[in-house]
């Protein structure tokens, strides 16, 4: 008997498990998903929660519902891989040998981090909205906010989602807006990168819209420390931020369980080939999703597209035979752009964000670099998208490698 | 093709800024770009930072983040955004004549 042993179960773990659970003989393969958490969050839809979109029944389901019948399913915490004997080590003493190990650890926030950030403002004046907790903490002080300075903050890069924050930022135009308080909300964009954006062409169509909205944006800006009793976030260059409200998006971190195992770089992010997906240290191991120190963004949909080529590539190890497909870089996100409105965004390592239809050249119904109604439909159609195909490690009807039909070249 | 006068001479660039060739870089180079990004005076603890990125780089083929040159070169992030002022990663990297380092997207 084969094992296959897949860690994390969110949306990279559970695609997989369902792709490979699809196509290997029982007879021959035992295949086992490690978590510690039962639940699964959509993740994309807690930026909708601190403006009262949607609440918390609409992001949770039971991450055994995705589970297909007949895989081992462990609910415990990591404690370290040790790829040397080929084994996982479990907190409660199990040991799981395996044959190819797959690491969908994810990544999660690190407020603790940055000195001041997790203090006596925490979840008072000062919330996240990358986990739950956060996201309802967020919603209750909305309700009653009467305004005031509103700063929205990455700590560092690399995150997971690059343009939630940017989405953070419009809606809440769009919501106090609709409030009517928009007036006495100032709101303020705080990034460490040069522009609005990391991808150049799409910047420029950013920082247009924080103008156009009336967003003060400060860039360069490398997040320091908290000032808890000045209330201001202080650069490593001493620049100086003052808020009413931090919106934070923190460092962002791979899983302990990576550091543990000494397998991480310094953000535990473990080395992975970009264009295989197999570990740059252990041939039978191979690295999906966020928990990969790929210069590709941390998301769903670049998840989608990974899983093809890790499930391809990992066939081919298994049978013999040599990994031709090769992972390109291909994210698409949807961004929200605010009054029932989003854009949509397509690209991949070699290739910026450009203009034209998508996924059909001239008909769409999605446009690219432009904001349109159907876009934010396409946002909202997503959830149900995610659902139902793309963590059951079905096809969706877009290409796995990006296209450049479609697309208006300058 | 873009390129930049330095000392006299017309030098290639990338798209970032950034020289093309790694050839092209010598010390006094590193002194002329210093001064375009307002640094006066290449210190002994630029140095230190500036060889770093040229170690890396050429052994890994990117050149660090901000979070790994603390890590890594002993200088603290405090010191690293004094010596460069907004960006060490990016400024450095410019200095000394590598490309801008992947993590800093």
């Amino acid at each position: 008997m084969k094992k296959l042993v897949i860690l994390g179960a969110g949306t990279a773990g559970t695609t997989m498990v369902n792709k490979f659970h699809r196509v290997m003989d029982p007879m021959d393969w035992e295949i086992t998903i490690v978590d510690h958490n039962e639940t699964h969050f959509y993740q994309p839809g807690f930026l909708f929660i601190p403006f009262g979109v949607y609440n918390e029944e609409d992001v949770i389901k039971p991450k055994r519902d995705f589970f297909p019948k007949g895989v081992n399913v462990v609910m415990e915490i990591i404690e370290k891989i040790v790829p040397a004997e080929n084994k996982v080590y479990l907190k409660d003493g199990t040991e799981l040998v395996y044959d190819y190990l797959i690491i969908a650890t994810g990544s999660d926030i690190a407020p603790e981090e940055t000195e001041g950030l997790k203090d006596k403002l925490w979840q008072k004046c000062i919330f996240d909205f990358y986990t739950i907790e956060g996201a309802m903490k967020l919603a209750e002080f909305f309700k009653t906010w009467e305004g005031g300075k509103l700063v929205i903050n990455i700590t560092e890069m690399p995150i997971k989602c690059p343009v939630a924050p940017l989405e953070f930022a419009f809606l809440a135009d769009w919501f106090f807006t609709k409030k009517g308080i928009r007036d006495k909300v100032d709101i303020h964009f705080v990034t460490p990168l040069s522009s609005a954006f990391t991808k150049e062409k799409c910047a420029e169509v950013m920082s247009d819209y924080l103008i156009e909205k009336n967003i003060k944006t400060t860039v360069d800006f490398s997040t320091g420390r908290v000032d808890n009793d000045n209330q201001k976030i202080i650069s490593w260059d001493d620049m100086e931020v003052p808020f009413d409200c931090l919106v934070t998006v923190p460092t962002n971190k791979g899983n302990d369980c990576i550091a543990r195992s000494g397998m991480g770089d310094e953000l535990n992010f473990v080395p992975t080939d970009k264009y295989t997906l197999r570990s740059k240290a252990h041939e039978n191991i191979f690295v999906i999703g966020d928990a990969t120190d790929l210069p590709s963004s941390k998301a769903g949909s670049v998840v989608h597209f990974q899983s093809e080529v890790l499930f391809e590539n990992l066939m081919s190890v298994i049978e013999g035979r040599e990994m031709k497909a090769r992972f390109d870089g291909h994210a698409n996100c949807f961004i929200e752009s605010g009054f029932g409105k989003a854009l949509l965004i397509d690209f991949n390592y070699e290739t910026e964000p450009l203009k034209g239809q998508y996924p059909v050249p001239l008909i769409g119904p999605f446009s690219l670099l432009q904001e349109t109604r159907m876009n934010h439909f396409g946002k909202l159609m997503f959830k149900w998208t995610y659902w139902n195909l793309l963590l059951k490690g079905r096809d969706i009807p877009v290409s796995n490698e990006m296209s450049m039909k479609g697309k208006i070249q300058e | 093709m873009s390129t930049i006068e330095l000392l006299g001479r017309q030098i290639e660039v990338d798209s970032d800024g950034n020289l093309k060739n790694l050839n092209d870089w010598n010390e006094d180079i590193a002194s002329e770009i210093a001064s375009l990004e307002g640094i006066e005076q290449l210190t002994d603890r630029h140095w230190l930072v500036i060889n770093f990125m040229r170690k890396e780089f050429i052994e890994k083929g990117d050149g660090p983040t901000v979070r790994r040159l603390t890590k890594e070169s002993g200088i603290d992030t405090k010191e690293l955004y004094a010596l460069f002022p907004k960006g060490p990663a990016k400024k450095a990297a410019r200095i000394g004549g590598i490309p801008k380092p992947k993590g800093c997207i």
